[in-house]
């Protein structure tokens, strides 16, 4: 059984890959003309889409249309989100195409290209969206939700502080403390954000599915971080009440399940959800701890998952890729480097979790540099962490005999 | 419990088909003046395009697809364009099959495209989608002679140009000495002329009669003598004919070329030069030059590197030649004595080369064909 591995993209590899594919892909002609070649996606956003057929009618005869255009996109990119389909990110791409490459194009189009761009990860260009349209109305609350976010996910802490604080009086005060906890708990706070959005969310009992989801799941990470793991299991279950599809929630829950060697778990949380990448990667993970028969399967598949991003040189799931790489194809060092690829565009406890567990396999000094540096500026908080970087230091001051120590998972 | 999971397990495998971005796959393969592509295009974005799901209940069948494969070819070859050195080589799809990739299944199109003339650059235009999904990528992979590129052709990539290689210089030499051998050993006058001027390399002439020879010494340097002038004479016209110095009708010289084979078979029978073969290997070589021209002329020689592809073609028909040598003069001064050689081989043998060739003669003369 050879292990999968897990390819960086480049265009160069375009040329193997493809050949690959279509050599080990065989086309062929169907013998049975009731043969199903494909189903096509039918989701609630889907009949929703249907709905909209006379906005696309209206579209195809004028595509200047702006109402119509950004009514449409808005529907695209909501069931992008639900369904985990980035083919709708396109389609809301496609629909906006006459204001796509203006630079300053109108506030409804800019706000719509700001979240298509931060889905893919091109946060810088999405940040030059968002500060133009702040620049002309400050009092933008998606705008500058929007800009919190990726400034926090960017990892420059004051700047997002700065961002939730302006949230005042523009979005339900709940929104904004959750904002301000999720900064706070990266930066040396966690327990007193926690409390703090603790309280605040027991006095708002009627919230709706949408906020509680987003405020539980902001609690059961920041419990998750700081150990507390009965009070983090409920908020998870809690937050997945209120949204049962949740592709993030769900990730982070698997993530928790699975550190808690709670695999088996993860599989009936994740059954059937498997054409998502980040949560087929959990189901990998998942097999892989119960050395379940299908483990080599799935991660098969995962690769070819990743073979295809690469392909066509996006490179949304560095983070994702890079936990494949060292805990399914379990090559430490091509881990690292994506790890480390991955450090320079996100740096969320995630992401510094993967460059830990990446260092302490690999013994790398200079990545233990970069982390124990960020750890000691930010004062983030983290017991994955610490366990990880705790393995790395006696990995590195023990004898040989011992020195096939591994990250706990 | 683990029947449990086995059975969720097979859920996950049964929902294989991921979510991902749009792509198409394009495989390119470009023979002289033919590009042939092989097109994976995803039945759910051509649906999304142009509606495949005639019964609309979800799925799409082979049926279903089959119903719209005229528009499906009409769709593709309208958004996909390619033009060798600036000409547009027009493409039609050839065959429909299907196939799968990770998000599912696609339709695969078979199509040709035809250049005016092999192209030295390939300029190709990819617009398929993008005004459905500004994220859909063609991923292309164009194999020819120098080797094989991948394009990724997007929104903001539309038009990408490939240069195709020339073969390089060292597998073009071994082709050109490949045709020279190949040549000369279908070239049978050339050989039947040569080896005609041999035969009698073993023997010596008394009187009357032919002799076998006793030196062999003195047997290989006739031979050296009357293979080093033919090949001299042949190179020395060859190149003036290659290189349009001098030209002759080639009715003309393919008869002189069967006339000189008569001769020299003919010779044999009654010398009438019998130590100076050297000299008619010379001057019938000469004619024999422009007939390995005619032959060059056909395979054409590659424009930068004209002198290499003669050389080559030259050295490959001496290769030839040497080849026939060397097989036949072990084996000729073996027999030399025999019967079989001096009557049968040397004799009726040249006499039947002689009447062949006088056929030949007559039927490249008069424009004729009785042997064929």
């Amino acid at each position: 059984m050879t292990a999968p591995r897990c390819l960086k993209p480049l265009v160069m590899g375009v040329v193997a890959i493809v050949s690959a594919a279509t050599a080990v892909a065989a086309p062929r002609i169907p013998v049975d003309g009731s043969e199903v070649l494909e189903r096509l996606p039918v989701t609630v956003g889907d009949r929703r889409l249907r709905e909209l057929a006379p906005l696309r009618a209206a579209l195809n005869r004028d595509p200047n249309d702006l109402r119509a255009a950004v009514t449409l996109a808005r529907a695209y990119i909501d069931t992008g989100r639900t369904t985990g389909d980035p083919r709708y990110a396109g389609y809301a791409e496609a629909v906006l195409s006459p204001w796509w490459t203006m630079p300053a194009p109108p506030a409804e189009v800019a706000i719509l290209r700001a979240v298509l761009l931060q889905r893919v990860h091109r946060f810088d260009a999405s940040l030059a969206d968002l500060d133009r349209l702040l620049a002309e109305n400050p009092r933008n609350g998606q705008a500058q939700l929007t800009r919190a976010t990726i400034l926090q996910v960017q990892g420059r802490f004051d700047e997002a502080r700065q961002a939730c604080a302006a949230l005042r009086g523009l979005v339900p005060a709940m929104y904004v403390l959750a904002c301000e906890a999720g900064v706070d708990g990266a930066t040396g706070r966690l327990q007193p954000a926690f409390d703090a959005l603790a309280a605040a969310f027991a006095r708002v009992p009627d919230a709706d599915a949408g906020t509680r989801a987003w405020v539980l799941g902001t609690l059961a990470e920041l419990a998750e971080r700081a150990g507390r793991f009965t009070v983090a299991e409920t908020h998870f279950r809690n937050a997945l009440a209120a949204d049962p599809d949740d592709q993030y929630l769900l990730a982070a829950y698997a993530d928790f399940l699975l550190d808690r060697g709670r695999s088996r778990e993860v599989m009936s949380l994740l059954a059937g959800r498997g054409r998502a990448d980040g949560l087929l990667l959990r189901l990998a993970l998942a097999a892989d701890a119960m050395k379940s028969g299908d483990a080599t399967a799935l991660a098969g598949q995962l690769r070819a998952r990743f073979d295809a991003a690469a392909m066509r040189g996006d490179r949304v799931h560095l983070r994702e890729e890079a936990r494949c790489t060292l805990h399914l194809a379990r090559d430490p060092h091509a881990a690292l480097a994506l790890a480390l690829d991955n450090w320079t565009v996100q740096k969320e406890p995630a992401d510094l979790l993967i460059l830990a567990e990446a260092a302490a396999a690999t013994r790398d000094a200079s990545a233990r540099a970069v982390i124990d540096a960020w750890v000691a500026r930010t004062g983030l908080e983290d017991i994955r962490i610490t366990a990880a970087l705790r393995s790395t230091k006696s990995a590195t001051t023990a004898h040989p005999s011992s020195a096939s120590l591994r990250s706990t998972r | 419990m683990r029947v449990l999971v086995a059975i969720l397990l097979s859920l996950v495998c049964q929902l294989a088909a991921a979510h991902k971005p749009s792509d198409s796959y394009l495989a390119l393969e470009t023979r002289d003046a033919i590009v042939d592509v092989q097109w994976d295009i995803a039945l759910r974005d051509l649906d999304f395009a142009i509606g495949l799901d005639a019964d609309q209940d979800g799925a799409i069948t082979w049926d279903e697809l089959r119903a719209r494969h005229a528009d499906i070819a009409a769709y593709a070859v309208a958004r996909l364009t390619v033009a060798g050195d600036g000409d547009a080589c027009p493409m039609a799809v050839r065959e429909h099959l299907v196939d799968e990739h990770t998000d599912g299944g696609y339709a695969v199109l078979r199509l040709r495209a035809t250049c005016s003339a092999p192209p030295a650059a390939l300029r190709i235009g990819y617009r398929l989608f993008f005004d459905l999904d500004g994220q859909h990528k063609g991923l292309a992979r164009i194999a020819h002679a120098g080797g094989t590129q991948g394009a990724i052709f997007s929104a903001d990539h539309r038009e990408q140009v490939i240069q195709l290689a020339s073969p390089g210089a060292w597998s073009q030499f071994r082709d050109y000495v490949r045709h020279g051998v190949w040549h000369i050993w279908i070239g049978f006058d050339h050989i039947l002329f040569l080896l005609s001027l041999l035969l009698p390399a073993v023997l010596v002439r008394t009187t009357q009669t032919w002799a076998p020879a006793s030196s062999f010494r003195v047997s290989g340097i006739e031979v050296l003598r009357v293979v080093t002038a033919f090949t001299v004479a042949h190179s020395i016209t060859l190149t003036l004919a290659a290189f349009d110095t001098v030209t002759l009708p080639s009715r003309l010289v393919e008869a002189a070329i069967a006339a000189s084979v008569v001769l020299a078979a003919l010779n044999n029978v009654w010398p009438v030069i019998a130590t100076q073969r050297w000299a008619m290997a010379f001057a019938f070589g000469l004619i024999h030059g422009f007939g390995f021209a005619s032959v060059l002329a056909d395979l054409g020689l590659p424009d930068g590197s004209r002198l290499a592809a003669l050389l080559a073609f030259n050295v490959g028909v001496e290769l030839g030649q040497l080849a026939i040598v060397v097989a036949f003069l072990p084996l000729a001064w073996w027999l030399r004595g025999r019967w079989v050689y001096r009557r049968l081989v040397f004799v009726a043998g040249s006499m039947a080369v002689a009447a062949l060739a006088a056929a030949w003669f007559v039927e490249r003369a008069f424009d004729v064909r009785f042997i064929g």
